[in-house]
């Protein structure tokens, strides 16, 4: 008997998942390459806010993605219905999905599916629909506002979009839910789905969008670009929020190469999810535990992983948290760190699957992009930070870590195929 | 050796009572929880009902702290939890935390605080630039809901895989499903699945009214939600949450629990059609029904009940119907069908996981929950709707499903432990 999504593994817990595709929309870059240029070269993607007058905030800056015309990439249809997110998110599907040589017949139908992540849902299209509602009457609010609001519309559009009717999800886990998504589709392939498209993008730099995030009390009030967000280092002084994110195409291995899949990025080796204990209990942190589990999900000892990429909060006690979570599993300064997401600021549910992909070419090129450089990082941390510049090195595994606000700790462990 | 999963502890807070036994006598009753809104002026509004729960933190037995700093929605499933938790019986303490995970379904999640932030900070509007002096601590956690899948984790201990399933009107349905998955495949052996959702404000009523989703009976609340009925116009909006102790079968038949049910099926498909619209064919939900017996190993006749998603718009009701046929044949005809959304409305997200806990308990107490306000049946959905009593009959296994936004199509085998009750 056969069956696309038994809650059995049809495919077995053995069978390979590979990345065959990837798109991105960073503020350092749109497009794959681009922004692979942009991260080797250290160029950053955080700016002062130009969407509003921000100066009544606390805060000035943000990773925005500014050279990006959504009619250039979608139909005129789409735009009326779409938050920003959302088109960030459209597009990166297909970059991803060309990338990986798919179209809406390349599988049977219900053969591919759709996972993503969203942390902040349709924001700034949400708070425009508000602003209608309150000072003009519910007679105002837009037809699409049920949907272009709600958590799942990534999903649901790039479902419509190519056609993808097999088993399809969207994930909730503030900044470490876009590797969730990653580990999900990759559940979804071992319980017979062959492609499933998945990650995550977000946005939220509306006037109300930013003020929300600042009062998560972590992003920094620092006003230079250059020297705003730097995790890891002793003048750590917060994060700045950024918008964009990856969308990746995962496969059945077996299914990709019976396809002639045109290349192969790596394979999603490994994947764990843990979750901090709650506050007061005296018991310890776990994210120690998920990168221990991700790479035993792997088969591999932590001496195999060649670099890892940090969540990096930027925030001194949680850098420290962090550093001393790598130390645990890897010994101090063991294994060589970075945070390129530095240069593109904290994109929630888009840090985890840029991460990947950023790993991904990391193992393709063999080089470690840096970290940007700012005040030395403390040596209690014992972090082996790459600064500077890009530290040219055969990479053949990395393990990248993400940290959700409240604890959600979520792991990947990504090997060149 | 394939791992089974088990329900062994069920929490409910739906419209029309607290907890899951008054749940469960308001729908075998028949009775409707839908009424005029009362939380605020639904006035300029064309939908003006809405299935409310009385809800009362302190009587929970929160604190003045964790009032404040839950949002509604959260309070709903913490309570859940620990009613489930405690229903359970299960000693967590004696569970390693790290395979204790969670799953949390939730359609609009914080929707409820927003609005409420919002109209200090924008002064109703007036400001597009929002006042920052006015910004609540609490704002980031509505913006970003990640504390409502925490609070929760908080409440049973786990230390596992945590997450928010948000897949729309399936949430419900999905984030068991979700927690399902994690047992059977190895990386839990408990799960807190379930799923809360709070939506009734001006914002989400508007969202609905834009288009024509929720019902104009405004005359007639305690009537309004008419799934089948041929004079249904709407759904109607309704808040509510449930939550399940999942347990892997073996561990669970060791310790001595009371199982409930087991989840022997699940799948989810999408239409890849429109994020609102269905198509009349019902062939996506169809197949997810096929997917979930197929998975349970068992004939579409083994079924006894079929709770559907009833929601009570036109298009929904025929769509489902026309599914029905297809994955179940001349059986279709035959099994009872039947909407609790006729009572305890359309809590969005949350639903399916209140759905399945109706499904549950129609199997531990062998009863069939009606169909309320069905008198003339649409011509087009022309089979057994159970309608206005329930029905004692013999129910050892049930199909639930679910339809939302974004195209999603869910489907849910639950089943006697060991396939009949002894």
């Amino acid at each position: 008997m056969t069956s696309k999504d038994g809650l059995n593994d049809v495919n077995g817990r053995n069978a390979r998942t590979v990345i065959t595709g990837i798109g991105i929309t960073a503020p350092n870059g749109l497009g794959t390459e681009a922004f692979w240029k942009a991260v080797l070269a250290g160029h950053t993607g955080i700016a002062p806010v130009t969407r509003f007058d921000a100066s009544r905030y606390a805060a000035s800056l943000a990773g925005q993605i500014d050279d990006f015309d959504a009619a250039e990439h979608l139909g005129s249809r789409l735009l009326p219905q779409t938050d920003p997110s959302t088109r960030l998110a459209l597009v990166a599907a297909d970059w991803a999905l060309t990338d990986a040589g798919v179209s809406p017949d390349t599988l049977p139908d219900y053969d591919m599916g759709v996972v993503t992540s969203n942390a902040l849902g349709g924001f700034d299209f949400t708070h425009r629909e508000f602003d209608k509602l309150w000072s003009k009457g519910p007679d105002f609010v837009s037809v699409y506002e049920s949907f272009a609001w709600f958590y799942a519309v990534n999903t649901g559009q790039i479902s419509i979009r190519h056609k993808l009717r097999g088993p399809s999800a969207a994930l909730v886990g503030e900044q470490a839910g876009g590797l969730d998504a990653l580990g999900h589709a990759r559940r979804t392939i071992r319980r017979g789905t062959p492609l499933v498209v998945a990650g995550g993008v977000d946005s939220a730099l509306d006037p109300w969008g930013y003020v929300s995030q600042l009062a998560g009390g972590r992003v920094t009030t620092a006003t230079d670009p250059a020297r705003a967000y730097l995790p890891f280092s002793a003048d750590a002084s917060g994060y700045v929020p950024g918008e964009g994110g990856a969308i990746l195409v995962t496969e059945d291995e077996a299914s990709a190469r019976e396809r002639g899949v045109q290349q192969i990025y790596g394979e999603l080796a490994g994947y764990a999810a843990t979750f901090d204990p709650a506050p007061g209990s005296g018991r310890p942190p776990a994210l120690r535990r998920a990168a221990e589990a991700a790479l035993a999900d792997a088969g591999l000892a932590p001496g195999d992983i060649d670099v890892v990429f940090a969540d990096g909060a930027g925030v001194p006690e949680l850098d420290a948290a962090e550093a001393e979570a790598i130390s645990a599993v890897f010994g101090a300064g063991a294994v060589p760190v970075t945070a390129p997401k530095a240069l593109t600021g904290r994109l929630y549910s888009g840090g985890g699957p840029l991460d990947v992909a950023t790993a991904l070419l990391s193992i393709r090129d063999g080089v470690i992009p840096p970290t940007p450089t700012g005040a030395p990082v403390p040596e209690a941390y014992g972090l082996d930070l790459v600064q500077g510049a890009p530290r040219d090195r055969r990479v053949r595994t990395a393990l990248v870590l993400a940290r959700g606000r409240h604890g959600f700790n979520s792991a990947v462990v990504v090997r060149g195929a | 050796m394939t791992r089974r999963v088990v329900i062994t502890g069920i929490g409910v807070r739906a419209p029309g009572g607290s907890g899951t036994k008054e749940f469960w006598d308001l729908l075998t009753a028949g009775r409707t929880a839908t009424r005029r809104i009362s939380f605020f002026d639904a006035a300029p509004f064309r939908s003006r009902v809405a299935a409310e729960a009385d809800f009362f933190p302190e009587a929970e037995g929160f604190s003045p702290r964790e009032i404040r700093r839950m949002d509604r929605a959260t309070q709903f499933a913490v309570a859940c939890t620990r009613e489930a938790v405690a229903d359970s019986g299960l000693e967590f303490a004696g569970v390693d935390p790290y395979r204790v995970g969670v799953s949390l379904g939730s359609a609009v999640a914080s929707a409820t605080s927003l609005e409420n932030e919002y109209l200090v900070m924008a002064d109703k509007g007036r400001e597009w630039l929002v006042d920052p002096d006015y910004l609540s601590p609490h704002m980031f956690d509505y913006l970003s809901p990640g504390v409502m899948p925490a609070e929760v984790a908080w409440a049973a201990g786990a230390e596992g895989p945590v997450t928010m399933v948000s897949d729309g009107c399936t949430s419900g349905l999905d984030a068991v499903g979700y927690g399902v998955q994690l047992i059977r495949e190895g990386s839990a052996d408990v799960m807190i699945a379930g799923a809360s959702d709070t939506p009734i404000s001006p914002i989400v009523l508007a969202c609905f009214d834009a288009i024509k989703a929720t019902t104009t009976r405004n005359d007639d609340p305690e009537h309004a939600s008419r799934p089948f009925d041929a004079s249904r116009n709407g759904f109607v909006l309704a808040e509510g949450s449930a939550m399940f102790v999942l347990e892997e079968y073996e561990a669970a038949k060791a310790r001595g629990a009371q199982i409930y049910a087991e989840v022997t099926g699940y799948a989810t498909r999408c239409n890849a059609y429109h994020m609102t619209g269905l198509k009349k064919d019902g062939r996506e939900m169809a197949e997810a029904i096929r997917a979930a017996l197929d998975e349970s190993r068992i004939d579409p006749t083994v079924v006894d009940y079929v709770n559907a998603h009833g929601s009570g718009t036109k298009q929904n009701d025929r769509h489902e119907t026309a599914a029905f046929k297809i994955a179940l044949g001349q059986h279709a005809y035959d099994v009872p069908v039947s909407s609790i959304k006729s009572m305890v409305g359309h809590s969005l997200g949350a639903i399916g996981s209140i759905e399945i806990a109706a499904c549950a308990l129609a199997i531990k107490h062998d009863v069939v929950p009606p169909t309320a306000n069905l008198h003339t049946p649409d011509p087009e959905c022309d089979l057994d709707y159970v309608p206005l009593t329930a029905r004692e009959q013999r129910v050892d296994s049930v199909l639930t499903v679910g339809s939302g936004f974004g195209g999603f199509q869910s489907a849910m085998i639950l089943r006697a432990p060991e396939g009949v009750k002894a």
